[in-house]
């Protein structure tokens, strides 16, 4: 390995170096992510257990088909990433652009179908703050599900939204042909970011919408 | 080259195993098991996770020290939730 390559910062001794500090350094991000989502998890199982109920019944008001197809994309997405890094590390720049494209998309037919089911919630008077009407008995414990609801999953779609951007801006530069087999950590780390991200849906599903079922 | 490169169908099994489980865990939903439906779930939400780390975070091909870093997150959620429920749920403990 030439350890005078044009990407090679100088405080690192080869590209192998400095591509495991860039993951790293990506994780380490990614730790601090885990306990940024971490607290509202928190208060998600803290007011499931004081109100199993009432977390139940406002389960019902999710759609699960929604939820699933979602679930579905965003691995999909998950997929097309791998595949990017994979291309990337193959040298192969067309494939590379396809596949960030194709997961850039999928990323936005996510966001879309999240608009819809919040477009539903509106019209169904169930956005708390902002339009709320529930004639029953657990109304407050309802109002806070679906407070957790819009504030987790809307962090989760500002997430996906920096995702986003920001494999359009790799998508430029790949075609650009900035990115080759010994230099990718930027695909990499995106890629880390991006299925961070589907990590965080993977959980939000089965709490969200799968504990009012029966 | 930095990384072994994994072979594609590697990323395919797992993406075929992470849409199977994830039906998995809509048909358990619809059969009552009391409080095991949540373990399952979890359960399932777990495996999908680890699934995601392993091969398309590379973890599994990674240094050690990245091993630990990742551990380090879960270990620190984990600290946040248990003690955090330890005081909720043994608050009426004691009257």
């Amino acid at each position: 390995m030439a350890a005078s390559h044009d990407a090679l910062a100088e405080q690192f001794d080869d590209l192998r170096q400095q591509h495991e500090a860039a993951s790293l350094g990506m994780w380490v991000f990614l730790v601090t992510e885990i306990l940024f989502f971490g607290g509202l998890f928190l208060g998600y199982t803290v007011y499931r257990t004081t109100y199993p109920e009432a977390f139940r019944e406002a389960s019902h008001h999710l759609d699960i088909l929604l939820g699933a197809v979602n679930t579905a994309v965003l691995i999909g997405s998950s997929l097309t990433m791998a595949l990017s890094v994979h291309s990337a590390q193959e040298g192969k720049r067309r494939a590379l652009v396809g596949f960030l494209l194709v997961t850039m998309l999928l990323g936005a037919v996510f966001l879309g179908i999240k608009g819809t089911e919040y477009t539903h919630k509106y019209h169904e008077h169930l956005v708390p703050g902002l339009r709320f009407e529930y004639d029953a008995p657990h109304a407050g414990q309802v109002q806070l599900f679906l407070a957790l609801y819009f504030v987790m999953t809307g962090l989760h779609a500002f997430h996906l939204t920096v995702g986003i951007g920001l494999l359009g801006v790799l998508a430029v530069l790949a075609w650009r042909g900035r990115f080759s087999p010994d230099y990718y950590a930027p695909i990499e780390t995106s890629g880390l970011y991006w299925h961070f991200v589907d990590l965080v849906w993977i959980f939000l599903f089965p709490l969200l919408y799968l504990i009012g079922v029966h | 080259m930095t990384q072994p490169i994994v072979p594609r169908y590697v990323y395919y099994r797992v993406f075929a195993a992470l849409l199977a489980l994830t039906l998995l865990t809509v048909a358990v939903a619809y059969v009552d098991l009391g409080p095991l439906n949540i373990v399952l779930a979890l359960g399932i939400a777990i495996c999908k996770a680890l699934l995601v780390m392993l091969f398309f975070m590379h973890l599994r091909y990674s240094t050690h020290l990245t091993w630990i870093v990742a551990a380090t997150g879960v270990v620190w959620l984990g600290h946040l939730i248990i003690f955090s429920m330890a005081d909720y749920l043994s608050r009426g403990w004691i009257p």
